[in-house]
């Protein structure tokens, strides 16, 4: 087996599996599974308890390479096997690994319903703003005149927030990163792992060779460049002046308060089920 | 490989495909750059040349070859901050001090 | 399921002054399983608890929701997991999720919900998940009639998802049997880790009947066995050619990668057509070389028949009727009824046009279950077929099936 560099990616990658990986030179699905690993392997977590659910979409491709108990779902519907899971095995840690389409798309309902229930689910969302696995067409996040190959004349649909959408439907731990910020993104899986309830992270992601080209944003490096220039931190966003905030990557924890978890309310439910009704 | 040759009746090819064989795996040969002394070990195998970790090492220690892959410019810049591990997409550089 | 000793009557603080509502405090006097009047539905609830089922995700929809309600009420008390997802995908597909997590996960719906939950089926079948759809059928198209009576999901329980997958459906036409088959349908989901259809005609979910459900003693429950080697020897989906073969969930020691895309031994996602193949005619040898192990019919008065009817759920029950009235006139008439709908009973069915000439196949939609008997007859010249269809919601009395009867001696 080739000796791969950086020794902790090592211990965690499935060996039997072809690397190097399936994305795009320069795509920052690479980098944010990095810093996944990372933060998991800072946790001292059992391998064993550690599910990673995923959709369909190029960044769904992830949890075939990592070595937990890995499920590749659905388009869009990652996060329902993944309330299936918690909901039977509620000890296990369950990370739901997703795209931007496959999250807030087609995979909308899910997402808002297990926001609304809070259960202790880690949803990591990589937004590259378009739909890489199938060539390039307009995903939710798009910005507006933005151009994909389904949006030739420039995107005229606004995009969502999904943080904000999310923190309406009532997840209690949402927070905003980008690849480029890896120590960043590991403080906030960690917490998101650790954190008793529905947290969805949104990682802005850079899609150099299908995104990147079709809006002119340069190569790889450029877009990253881009990624750490045009983002501030949330506590310097009331210290700055609107205009230096318009138009910026807000990156931080945007949300985060503690409602009951879905798994300890439905645990009190049997409880109670059983007191009244004397099961068999 | 020997070709399964497909006719229809008056002899004209229809399909002409390689049988396939037992498709092996071809096991990946370790190239990797400079010996144990050097600062940065870059491991082409797997490298995409996509120029991320020489765009962004901090002390401009990395350089970019004419085929876009990265390599050693300058090992004594060095400073070890792994940024180049922590932004490669593809494992495929290190500079943290052990291995 | 966790034994609780806990006896409610004492400890019923103020605190939880809603008592269960009046239904469920009816429901619990089935414990002593003596005779009850009891709906379908219900019969297919308590079927799926005592088969071991622990979870249940579904949604509300006519004519299924009863089964909800009472899992709803059920599974707590036994420690299962019963949730109302967000719709019928998310239903199908939390379903499968728990199955791969070790739970015997089942969902109930009808027709609109069941053309939602394909690709779910379509995911179970291909990634060898046991999970069981019950699919109370209801008028279609579209939203049709929802109260009303209808057949017409019979091809689409062999046929809805895409590409090819073999299918294993069950349909019952009574009660009892309701209860009997859900516990064979997860039997069978979980011997060949796969997804198992329960077709029911909404009358059958929604009518009630005197029904002594056995006791728990001689229910006999199959669960996936667990394998006995080392964790970096296990294949998830190895060609054991014996069933059930051995199955690991999640969370227990083994990780392993399950996908939608084609699949190698492993699991892991392949574009070798060699593995491609290798994986298809696995899918497929697992229904077509255990057809006797699938395949349940009933024949009624078939030894000395002349004519028969092909009939299955609540549109045999008529033609039963009709063959007895036949009888009785001193027409030599009988019935064949498929308790398993798929694997289509091939064998069963040329036995019997070997020594009966005229075949009559009432169904309530428009010829889906008498095309396989044409597929059947092709063959065969002399047969002669007969069909009845009917699609105007109401049941076929047996008085119109014995009229064709007498038209066909």
């Amino acid at each position: 087996m080739p000796t791969i560099p950086q020794k902790i990616i090592h211990e965690y990658l499935r060996h039997d599996k072809k690397f190097p990986h399936v994305w795009c030179a320069g795509c920052s699905n690479g980098i944010v599974l990095g810093s996944i690993i990372r933060a998991i392997a800072g946790m001292n977590l059992d391998r064993n308890d550690i599910v990673m659910v995923s959709g369909i979409g190029c960044s769904s491709r992830m949890p075939v390479y990592v070595d937990f108990n890995t499920l590749h779902t659905l388009h869009g519907r990652a996060i329902a096997f993944a309330t299936g899971i918690k909901l039977h095995k509620p000890h296990l840690k369950v990370i739901v690994v997703t795209g931007d389409g496959d999250c807030a798309a087609i995979g909308g309902n899910h997402l808002i319903h297990a926001a609304r229930r809070n259960i202790d689910l880690s949803v990591i969302m990589l937004n590259n703003n378009i739909y890489g696995m199938t060539g390039g067409q307009v995903s939710p996040t798009t910005p507006h005149k933005a151009y994909a190959t389904t949006a030739p004349y420039g995107n005229i649909e606004p995009d969502f927030d999904v943080c904000k959408l999310a923190i309406g439907a009532g997840a209690t731990y949402v927070a905003r990163t980008t690849a480029f910020h890896t120590q960043e993104t590991q403080n906030m899986v960690k917490e998101a792992i650790e954190h008793p309830g529905f947290a969805l992270i949104e990682v802005i992601c850079a899609c150099p060779v299908i995104y990147g080209r079709l809006n002119k944003k340069g190569g790889a490096p450029e877009m990253m460049k881009e990624m750490r220039d045009n983002s501030i931190p949330l506590a310097a966003v009331d210290k700055l002046p609107p205009e230096k905030v318009q138009g910026k990557i807000i990156r931080g924890v945007l949300h985060k308060d503690i409602r009951p978890e879905y798994c300890a309310l439905y645990a009190d439910l049997v409880k109670k089920a059983q007191a009244l009704g004397g099961s068999e | 490989m020997p070709k399964k040759v497909q006719k229809d009746r008056i002899g004209m090819i229809i399909r002409e495909e390689d049988t396939p064989e037992k498709m092996e795996v071809e096991l990946p040969e370790i190239k990797e750059t400079g010996d144990e002394s050097s600062p940065v070990l870059i491991y082409y195998n797997w490298c995409k040349k996509c120029g991320i970790c020489v765009a962004f090492c901090p002390t401009g220690c990395l350089g970019r070859k004419a085929d876009g892959s990265p390599y050693v410019l300058a090992p004594e810049k060095c400073i070890h901050c792994e940024t180049c591990d922590l932004l490669c997409p593809d494992f495929a550089i290190t500079g943290a001090k052990e291995r | 399921m966790p034994k609780s000793d806990t006896k409610n009557s004492n400890n019923m603080n103020k605190e939880n002054k809603t008592t269960p509502t009046k239904k469920i405090e009816e429901l619990q006097t089935h414990k002593e399983r003596k005779t009850v009047l009891m709906q379908g539905n219900e019969a297919v609830a308590y079927g799926a608890l005592d088969a071991g089922c622990n979870f249940f995700a579904g949604y509300p929809i006519t004519p299924s929701t009863e089964i909800a309600e009472i899992l709803a009420a059920e599974l707590p008390k036994r420690g299962g997991v019963f949730v109302q997802m967000e719709d019928e995908l998310g239903s199908i597909c939390a379903v499968i999720g728990a199955s791969l997590a070790g739970a015997k996960a089942l969902t109930a719906t009808s027709g609109p919900g069941f053309s939602l939950m394909q690709e779910g089926i379509g995911f179970a079948r291909s990634t060898e998940t046991p999970c069981v759809v019950v699919d109370v059928q209801r008028v279609g198209p579209s939203t049709g009639m929802p109260t009303s009576c209808a057949q017409g999901d019979i091809q689409q329980s062999r046929w809805g998802t895409h590409g090819d997958s073999p299918a294993i459906v069950l349909y019952p036409d009574s009660v009892k049997e309701s209860y009997e088959l859900t516990i064979r349908a997860i039997n069978l989901s979980e011997k060949y880790r796969t997804c198992v259809i329960l077709l029911l005609d909404e009358v059958l979910g929604h009518m009630r009947e005197a029904v002594r459900l056995p006791d728990m003693a001689n229910v006999r429950v199959i669960s996936r066995i667990k394998p006995t080697v080392p964790p970096q020897w296990y294949k998830h989906y190895e060609n054991t050619e014996k069933y059930p073969s051995p199955m690991y969930s999640f969370g227990e020691g083994y990780r392993f990668h399950v996908t939608g895309l084609t699949h190698d031994v492993l699991g892991f996602p392949t574009n070798k057509p060699n593995e491609a193949a290798e994986m298809m005619s696995k899918l497929k040898k697992k229904i077509t070389y255990n057809i006797r192990d699938l395949v349940q019919i009933e024949s009624f008065q078939m030894e000395d028949a002349k004519i028969a009817v092909f009939a299955a759920g609540i549109t045999a029950r008529s033609a039963k009727a009709a063959v007895t009235l036949a009888r009785k006139e001193g027409i030599p008439a009988g019935l064949l009824r498929p308790l398993t709908i798929w694997p289509f009973p091939d064998d069963a069915v040329r036995k019997m046009l070997r020594n009966v000439d005229t075949v009559i196949v009432p169904e309530l939609n428009q010829g889906q279950l008498i095309r396989e008997i044409e597929r059947l007859v092709k063959d065969r010249s002399d047969s002669k077929l007969i069909k009845i269809q009917r699609v105007d919601s109401k049941l076929i009395p047996p008085q119109d099936i014995l009229q064709k009867i007498k038209e066909g001696i």
